[in-house]
């Protein structure tokens, strides 16, 4: 026999699809969000992607060398965190916060924790609420009076709902994006699209977004509007389709189990309606998911599921 | 029509076409076999020829080792050379009777009597089926006479045909279908003759539509024989899961499918059945596919029982000129056993010999598990596969067991699906070993401490009585 064979225990083949791959999808999905950014809010937006993906990924790859773990930027996950945590930034935001929100997503939320798949709160997402708690007025600040565009009032719709106005901005304007908000949450259309095109790639499943989305308007139907147009606007409005598809689905911070995903989903759906309709601030979503993602071990602890032919079904 | 099918599964690249056209053609060498005592699973037969004996094909030269075990066959004439212990397709050595062929294949006495079965009762064809040696030769290896002797033969109400062939590359029960339908159809007709009451059905994804086409069309005139179309899908020809696609019913390591009215026989294990039964020929020889992206002429082929794999791959062209694989597998790419060495034997279950350029699972490097969940919706029994690897890496056998890792069928889904490239799979099969060796262990504890039990008491009663 010549030479040395490779011997390992089976299966011998592999799925085409790595890390890599998925957040590589993850990012593909997200260039209509971005897109649309840069052209509401001008390159100003782009500055921000630009900065907080640089700062996620040279903080990850720093972490690395300094701890003389395996490198593990070339995954793309930090990539992933950097985009999201952006587009949650309000288009005049001091470059230096969301270099500071990247820093502290990738070392604190993620690294600490263990690295890709161990941390228990989405990176982006935890760094977001940092941030709002530590400047809440430059992250609520939408005015864009700076960056010269058309401005409104600078009140996003959803503080105008809150403040009982519904109608200066159509369905179709919070459907394109032409209203305030933070630099990727604005269009619903670019946010579905992307979202089609991680469920037509199977890199999520429609049961965390559907679920979420359907349970916050029920709910906010029942206990608020009772009227469709608003439940629609409120649909549209604020994070609530950025979260649904890319927050709430991040695998590590959501259930493997499938009735978990359910619950967990529906958990959402109800947190943020009670947020938007009775809580303090217009929007919820953030803290919704980020306060769903700590009940992440105990939904997934009830819901394994029962072994095939152990489920109680008896024999035909 | 809805095919039938399982929840859960994969979809592994099916690599079909490489040997599927390659029509079975029989291969035959002079020279040593080799038979190993154990192939498959249960007792290692207990030999009953010794070095120097003049034994002829279809001789039986091991006899089964216990209630699960089966007798081991010559496949050729000639003289034993040795009972010694030589490397088998697991890698690790065990003992094998070497027979060198004289080339004349003179048969044993009674081979090739031909017999009427719808004259034998059940038991003389349980008997036949035995003293041929048949054992599950899809791959499992399970003796057939035992799964044909069920403790309550009334209750089975289906004999089902696994014709799946979910494995990829694998082609061998394709063309066996495809060129002997009537040899699997006879195998069916010849099981329900021992459960007359039971129905026929014989399962075929639906990737193998001229299969099924001529299964159907020797099946038309046989109202108890139902073909099922089942859906191209990893591993749907899984005993459990084949159970489910067709029959609805559930299954669980703890229930023998016969307790749920089913007995499923690979295709190829009832033509066998058929031969040995209908034509007096005992299982000799059977049908293996040659494939891969390094070998240079896929085929199929015919082969003893006992010829080596670097004879057959060399007869049947070699690998392609300027090429070192990287990688042979005896079996299919998903469940099939990565090879040291090609001089081992064709056993029974023995289904395919595989060579590939690129080794698929050393050229993608483990890395970190993103909690994806992929693996929980392929597991086709329900499990959480990432969560049994992490009591697995713990060794944990509780946590494995009370996640139900003895439930794991070993079928690789998990693992082939895992986009960090975790070797699930691999890891349970580990901890499934360690758990069954602790149940025994248990087990004879338990008794142990029963006997000791028992001895105290019949001590004390002595003593009183001497009192
Ligand atoms: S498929 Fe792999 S990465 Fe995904 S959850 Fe399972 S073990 Fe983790
Ligand atoms: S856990 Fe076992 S049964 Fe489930 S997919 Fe993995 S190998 Fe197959």
């Amino acid at each position: 026999m010549e030479g040395l064979r490779n011997i390992s225990s089976s299966p011998h083949f592999r799925s085409k699809t790595d890390t890599k791959a998925i957040m590589l999808d993850v990012i593909l999905a997200m260039l209509p969000a971005m897109a649309i950014s840069v052209y509401r809010f001008g390159l100003r937006s782009l500055l921000i992607i630009v900065v907080t993906v640089g700062f996620a990924v040279l903080s990850e790859y720093l972490w690395n060398l300094l701890m003389k773990k395996p490198q593990t930027v070339q995954d793309l996950s930090a990539v992933v965190t950097g985009i999201i945590l952006a587009l949650n930034m309000p288009p005049e935001i001091p470059l230096w916060i969301p270099a500071l929100g990247a820093v502290f997503a990738i070392i604190v939320v993620k690294q600490l924790y263990g690295g890709i798949g161990q941390n228990f709160m989405n990176p982006a997402l935890a760094a977001r609420c940092f941030l709002l708690i530590s400047f809440a007025g430059l992250m609520n600040d939408f005015s864009c009076a700076k960056i010269g565009f058309d401005a409104m009032t600078g009140a996003t719709p959803l503080a105008m709902a809150k403040s009982g106005d519904m109608f200066r901005y159509g369905l179709l304007d919070l459907f394109l994006g032409n209203i305030p908000g933070t630099i990727g949450e604005v269009s619903a259309l670019a946010l579905l699209v992307g979202g089609a095109y991680l469920l037509f790639t199977k890199v999520i499943n429609w049961r965390i977004p559907v679920v979420y989305i359907g349970v916050f308007a029920v709910f906010i139907y029942i206990f608020g509007y009772h009227d469709l147009y608003q439940v629609a606007y409120q649909v549209l409005s604020g994070g609530l389709i950025f979260g649904a598809f890319f927050m709430a689905t991040d695998y590590a911070t959501s259930p493997i189990t499938v009735k978990g995903q359910f619950i967990y989903a529906a958990f959402l759906g109800i947190l943020t309606g009670l947020f938007r309709l009775f809580g303090g601030a217009p929007e919820g979503v953030s803290y919704a998911i980020i306060l769903g993602n700590l009940v992440v071990p105990l939904i997934e602890k009830y819901t394994i599921p029962k072994a095939f032919g152990k489920g109680g079904r008896k024999a035909k | 029509m809805s095919l039938a099918t399982f929840k859960g599964g994969t979809h592994p690249y099916e690599g079909k076409e490489l040997a599927e056209g390659s029509a079975i053609r029989k291969l035959d060498f002079e020279g040593n076999f080799f038979f190993p005592l154990s192939q498959g699973i249960g007792a290692p037969a207990k030999p009953v020829v010794a070095a120097g004996d003049h034994v002829k094909a279809g001789q039986i030269i091991a006899e089964a080792g216990g209630f699960v075990s089966a007798n081991v066959l010559s496949s050729v004439s000639g003289t034993v050379k040795a009972i010694e212990p030589r490397m088998t397709a697991n890698g690790l050595d065990s003992p094998c009777i070497v027979v060198e062929s004289d080339g004349l294949y003179e048969t044993a006495e009674g081979v090739g009597e031909k017999r009427d079965y719808t004259k034998l009762s059940g038991e003389e064809i349980i008997d036949i089926v035995k003293k041929a040696g048949i054992v599950g030769i899809g791959g499992a290896g399970f003796p057939t006479h035992v799964k044909l002797s069920p403790r309550f033969p009334e209750k089975v109400d289906y004999i089902i045909a696994n014709g799946s062939e979910c494995e990829p590359m694998l082609t061998s029960d394709y063309r066996l279908m495809l060129e002997e339908p009537e040899k699997l159809l006879g195998g069916m007709k010849v099981c329900l003759q021992i459960f007359p009451q039971a129905k026929g059905i014989i399962a075929i994804e639906n990737n193998k539509p001229e299969a099924i086409k001529a299964v159907k069309e020797i099946c038309a005139h046989e109202p108890n024989v139902e073909v099922v179309e089942l859906k191209t899908k990893y591993p749907e020809g899984g005993e459990r899961q084949l159970i489910y696609a067709v029959t609805g019913r559930t299954i669980n390591s703890g229930v023998l499918p016969a307790d749920a009215g089913c007995i499923v026989n690979n295709v190829a294990t009832l033509a066998a059945i058929y031969d040995a039964v209908v034509n007096g020929i005992p299982l000799m020889e059977k049908v293996i596919t040659i494939s891969g992206d390094a070998v240079k002429e896929p085929c199929n082929v015919r082969v003893r029982l006992g010829a080596s794999y670097d004879r057959i791959l060399e007869a049947v062209g070699g690998i392609k000129e300027g090429i070192t694989p990287a990688k042979y597998i005896c079996g299919g790419p998903m469940m099939g056993q990565a090879l040291f060495s090609l001089s081992i034997p064709v056993t029974k279950p023995s289904s395919a010999l595989l060579a590939f350029l690129y080794d698929e699972v050393s050229e993608n490097p483990t890395t970190a598990c993103i909690r994806c969940g992929r693996c929980v919706e392929v597991c086709p029994e329900f499990l959480v596969p990432t969560l049994l690897a992490k009591a697995a890496e713990n060794r944990d056998l509780e946590k494995f067991e009370k996640l139900e890792g003895m439930e794991c069928v070993e079928c690789g889904s998990c693992s082939y699906i895992c986009p960090a490239r975790r070797p699930l799979t691999q890891s349970f099969k580990v901890m499934r070993k360690k758990v069954a060796e602790q149940r025994r262990i248990r087990a004879a504890e338990a008794k142990q401490r029963e006997a000791q039990a028992a001895e105290a008491k019949a001590q004390a009663e002595n003593k009183k009585e001497e009192k």
